[in-house]
């Protein structure tokens, strides 16, 4: 999904002189939502072709992978016409995608299903509409992903300030230690000893989620170990990006000109080298988040948070089409909307880049 | 200009450590910038001395790597920041700026000259500048840090500034960003910039190696004229002869991190006394000089600055090291001396074991003939 960024992203330019216009801004922001679009509508089009052109090549019958093995051909006669699996892809592309604005009645067999505005589809397995279970599911995998994300960039940065400003010191060494053991240790194993020592050992949280309307304790004491835990990760990766980075920034020519002016050194540091430490950063932000709303997959199975991430192994392993296909739209989703406003931000803090 | 007084005013113009008080504007005195590094010790300067007074010009010349760059950020305390800066470089001598000794000053003070007593101008303005900030942010910043003032007092400084270096339209150009202006635009900026608090010490290193020559030309008749109107002393740092032909009062060449000649400018130019500064005279361009005449380079390369020859630095590539100078072993190193006659008023040094008469008679036979 990272390929997303090619292309249309913002091109650099120096020299050419022009200030930014608000309207500009606008047609550019325009532009790109139409290519979200268009990019979610061939995300679509590709996982529903997969999903189901091969069975049809592959001469499985997809009506008899929803009710399983044992039904009789009548029941899958049913489902094949309820799916409309005999039209054509396209027919069923255009039903689906006019499903999500429409809703859509699936007729056949007898009776009849609705599935409402937005309809992503109806799961024969679990006889739902695969909407409300999405949206059931996203809140929790955005309450994990935004609070690890705090944690992480709050953690990991200022780390690798620290580091880069100490370079060679007990702390740098020690820091970059554990930011090595962060990055390799899986979080099936950071998870699970966190779990044994401070759920099971300490008492000191307990694990189930709870919604934070519901109660907000709760959901902060249900999803601080999965912060914890996630954001350990990925403050080591941050940790080494932001102290490789300012190492390289401080070596600059204008943060010698910064110190020739007399400036402090918290402000040469504060201001001047973090301006420029913070785009990297920003970048691989975007690219994360984006990533992780497609599914902290690990990370909710090892604290069984019912997030997306859970509901796309058990959709895979239920072999439950739909919903791993409204699964796959919302990741992408994600990850493109995470682009476009990675890019519109890049454009706020750096003046060189001009949005074309 | 007058000079503005110190914030710890008391302690301006009073010796500190018994050391004797300078009777020049801007006295170096056998400074030394060596850089630890895993081959060996960088010695990047190595014993450099030279006095310069408000309203004058000291030109520092020399091949990339004999050191100069290092003493400018040497002398602005900025000797930590650059290529060796993963292990602390190691200073000392002194620098006195205007009856302050800098070496052993407290770094809050130094930090305070920095930008207002003593600037720098760079050579790459346009990576010399943050690309993040516009141009006049970081005049007022730069006036702001020296400057209880508020942001429009201060814009309107960068402002007034700007339209003195000659920037067009600078009320509104005080808002692009570097990458908007021009090279030599840039550089005016970057001059606006180090001249916001009036410095009274004004060193530019390789100020226009990165324009092109038609910029140059307007950018070294900049400084000139800013200098007359302010009348800061100027360190100009180049390895281009023809802007110090331009500017410097006084020439210092450099090689090996150590002075090998400096003097009065006209008197370097009309009667060198260092063969390594033949070898510059020689390979500068001349607008006058004949087509089909090639440049002379100066053969061999910049000696290694981690194991600077024993004796004269020059040596290896000097080509009269095999004319007899007297019981004068190559181990010995050659002492900055006074060439004889000139020791009155502004003296003219060099550091070479040749006899005086032997280098008055190879340059003026043998080189400059062919000038």
């Amino acid at each position: 999904m990272r390929a997303a960024r090619g292309g249309r992203g913002p091109r650099r330019d120096t020299g050419v002189p022009g200030r930014r216009r608000p309207t500009a801004v606008f047609a550019y922001i325009v532009r790109r939502l139409f290519a979200v679009i268009v990019m979610l509508l061939v995300v679509t089009l590709v996982t529903f072709g997969i999903f189901f052109a091969i069975p049809k090549l592959t001469g499985a019958d997809p009506a008899a992978l929803y009710v399983g093995k044992q039904a009789d051909p009548e029941t899958i006669e049913g489902i094949r016409q309820k799916l409309g699996l005999s039209d054509p892809i396209l027919v069923q592309f255009w039903h689906f995608v006019t499903g999500i604005v429409a809703g859509r009645d699936y007729t056949g067999g007898g009776t009849t299903v609705h599935c409402d505005v937005p309809c992503f589809g109806y799961s024969f397995r679990t006889e739902q509409d695969i909407w409300p279970v999405l949206q059931d599911r996203v809140p929790v995998t955005l309450s994990l992903a935004a609070g690890a994300c705090v944690l992480w960039l709050v953690g990991g940065v200022t780390t690798g300030v620290v580091s880069a400003l100490k370079r060679g010191s007990l702390w740098d060494r020690a820091a970059m230690t554990v930011a090595l053991s962060g990055v390799s240790l899986p979080i099936y194993f950071t998870g699970l000893v966190s779990l044994a020592v401070f759920s099971y050992g300490l008492g000191w949280v307990d694990g189930d989620y709870v919604d934070f309307a519901d109660d907000p304790a709760g959901w902060f004491s249900g999803l601080i170990l999965p912060w914890i835990t996630l954001a350990f990760l990925y403050a080591a990766m941050y940790a080494r990006l932001t102290r490789a980075t300012m190492l390289e920034i401080l070596g600059e020519d204008y943060i010698r000109t910064a110190r020739a002016k007399g400036l402090r050194e918290p402000v040469v540091i504060g201001k001047h080298a973090m301006r420029s430490t913070l785009t990297p950063v920003l970048t691989i932000l975007g690219m994360d988040l984006g990533a992780l709303v497609g599914g902290a997959i690990l990370t909710e199975t090892t604290f069984n948070l019912p997030g997306l991430g859970q509901a796309a192994v058990k959709a895979i392993s239920d072999r439950d089409l739909p919903l791993i296909l409204g699964v796959t739209l919302i990741a992408a989703t994600a990850v493109v909307v995470a682009n476009l406003v990675v890019d519109l931000l890049y454009a706020v803090i750096d003046p060189r880049v001009r949005l074309s | 200009m007058t000079t503005t007084p110190l914030p710890d005013g008391g302690a301006v113009g009073e010796p500190t450590d018994g050391k004797a008080r300078p009777t020049a504007f801007l006295d170096v005195r056998d400074l030394r910038v060596h850089f630890p590094t895993d081959d060996g010790l960088v010695k990047s300067v190595d014993g450099l001395s030279f006095q310069l007074e408000k309203g004058r010009t000291l030109g520092i010349v020399g091949e990339s790597g004999s050191g100069k760059s290092v003493t400018s950020l040497g002398i602005m305390g900025l000797h930590t920041v650059g290529q060796y800066g993963r292990r602390k470089a190691r200073i000392s001598g002194e620098i006195w700026l205007d009856g302050t000794e800098l070496m052993s000053a407290d770094p809050e003070k130094v930090r305070r000259l920095r930008g207002r007593e003593m600037a720098m101008i760079f050579q790459d303005p346009l990576s010399a500048m943050h690309p993040y900030f516009t141009v006049g942010a970081q005049i007022v910043e730069a006036y702001r840090v020296h400057h209880d003032v508020d942001k429009k007092t201060a814009r309107k400084r960068a402002v007034e500034l700007l339209d003195r270096v000659g920037i067009p339209q600078p009320d509104r150009r005080v808002d692009d960003y570097p990458h908007q202006f021009s090279g030599g635009m840039r550089q005016r900026a970057m001059i606006a910039m180090a001249l916001v608090n009036n410095p009274n010490l004004l060193i530019a290193d390789e100020p226009t190696t990165a324009l092109d020559v038609t910029v140059q030309a307007q950018i070294l008749d900049l400084i000139r004229d800013l200098q007359k109107e302010f009348g800061s002393a100027v360190v100009i740092i180049t390895h281009d002869l023809g802007v110090v032909a331009e500017l410097a009062d006084d020439i210092l060449v450099m090689y090996g991190g150590r002075c090998v000649e400096r003097g009065p400018a006209e008197r370097v130019f009309r009667a060198p006394q260092h063969p390594y500064t033949w070898g510059l005279l020689g390979s500068m361009p001349r607008i006058d000089r004949e087509q089909t005449e090639r440049l002379i380079p100066v053969k061999g390369s910049p000696p290694s600055l981690i194991n600077v020859p024993s004796g004269c630095a020059f040596n290896p590539r000097c080509p009269y090291a095999d004319v007899p100078k007297g019981g004068v072993t190559r181990t010995e190193r050659p002492e900055l001396r006074p060439v004889p006659g000139t020791e009155a008023g502004r003296p003219h040094h060099s550091a070479c074991h040749l006899a005086p008469e032997e280098r008055t008679r190879i340059w003026t036979e043998e080189i400059a003939p062919k000038l």
